[in-house]
C-alpha cells in the first residue's frame, strides 16, 4: 500500500469540496431542496412537469458551470475514462440503477445526508465507498 | 428567483467538482485504490462540502420553510432497508469501474468525449430498470 498524498491537489479538493457545499447549502436556504445530482436528473425523466424546470436549470447550470471550468482551469477533463467501451457501459448502467435503487450518490448521501446526520444517508456512504474500494482491488486500481 | 437560484448552484456546483478533482477519473479510482496507490486527496472533498454544507444545515435547520419557497423538500425515509444497501453496493461498483458518479459525468459532457454520453445513456438505462424491477 502506497500513499499518495499531494498538498496542492488537497488544498483544490478542499476549496473544491467547500465550493459544493457552498452550492448545496444555497439550493436549500433559498429553494429548500437537496442538491442530490442524481435524484435531479433523474427527476427531469420522471414527475410531474411543474418539478422539472428548476431540475433543467440545474444542469444547464451544470453544463455553464464545466464551460467556464475549462476557462478557468488547467485541463479538468483531460483524464478520460480509461475503459473499454462495453466497461463504461456496464459501469454507467451500474451508477444509474445503484443511485436510483439507494436513493441517492456521493452529493446526495455523502454530502446533504451526512450534513444532516442522516443515518441512511452515513451508512449509504460507508457502503458505497467500502464497494468501491473492493472493486477497485478486485479489478486492479489505475 | 427559484430558478436563478438553481441556475446559480449549478454552476457553483460544477466549478466545486472541476477544482476538487472529482471530474477526474483517474483520481477518483486512485481514491478507492486503497490496497494500491492510495491518493487521499478526494477524502478532503468530502470533507470540505461536509464543513460548509453542515454547518449551514446546522444554522437553518430550525426555520420552518426555505426563503424561496413555503416548505423544504428533504428525504422523508428514515429507515435501512435492502434497497438503500444494495443499490449503495451496485453504485460504488459503478463508480469503481469508470471513475465517475452522476455529477461529474453530467459536468463533462462540455468536454465531448463520447465516453461521458455512452455512460450517461447506460445511467438513464440502470435508473429506469429500477422501478420495473423493485415494483
Amino acid at each position: 500500500m502506497e500513499i499518495l498524498f499531494d498538498q496542492s491537489d488537497v488544498l483544490r479538493a478542499l476549496l473544491g469540496g467547500g465550493l459544493i457545499g457552498l452550492s448545496a447549502s444555497i439550493l436549500l436556504i433559498f429553494n429548500g431542496r437537496i442538491a442530490g445530482i442524481s435524484g435531479i436528473f433523474f427527476g427531469l425523466f420522471q414527475g410531474p412537469s411543474e418539478q422539472k424546470n428548476w431540475r433543467l436549470v440545474f444542469v444547464l447550470g451544470l453544463l455553464c458551470g464545466g464551460v467556464i471550468s475549462i476557462l478557468l482551469l488547467p485541463d479538468p477533463f483531460s483524464s478520460r475514462v480509461q475503459t473499454s467501451f462495453w466497461q463504461v457501459i456496464v459501469a454507467g448502467f451500474l451508477v444509474g440503477f445503484g443511485t436510483r435503487m439507494g436513493s441517492g450518490c456521493t452529493s446526495g448521501h455523502g454530502v446533504c445526508g451526512i450534513s444532516r446526520l442522516s443515518p441512511r444517508s452515513m451508512i449509504a456512504t460507508i457502503v458505497f465507498i467500502t464497494s468501491g474500494i473492493l472493486t477497485c482491488w478486485l479489478v486492479g486500481g489505475v | 428567483m427559484r430558478l436563478l437560484v438553481s441556475g446559480l448552484s449549478g454552476i457553483l456546483f460544477a466549478l466545486g467538482l472541476s477544482l476538487s478533482g472529482m471530474t477526474q477519473p483517474h483520481k477518483v479510482i486512485g481514491f478507492l485504490d486503497v490496497f494500491g496507490k492510495w491518493d487521499v486527496s478526494l477524502i478532503f472533498v468530502m470533507a470540505g462540502a461536509i464543513l460548509v454544507h453542515g454547518s449551514v444545515y446546522t444554522l437553518t435547520r430550525r426555520r420552518s420553510a426555505p426563503l424561496l419557497d413555503s416548505q423544504f423538500f428533504l428525504p422523508q425515509r428514515h429507515h435501512i432497508d435492502r434497497k438503500l444497501l444494495m443499490g449503495s453496493a451496485f453504485f460504488g461498483i459503478g463508480w469503481a469501474l469508470a471513475g465517475l458518479c452522476t455529477g461529474p459525468a453530467i459536468v463533462s459532457l462540455v468536454s465531448g468525449q463520447w465516453e461521458i454520453f455512452a455512460f450517461l445513456a447506460a445511467m438513464l438505462l440502470g435508473s429506469w430498470l429500477v422501478p420495473k424491477i423493485t415494483g
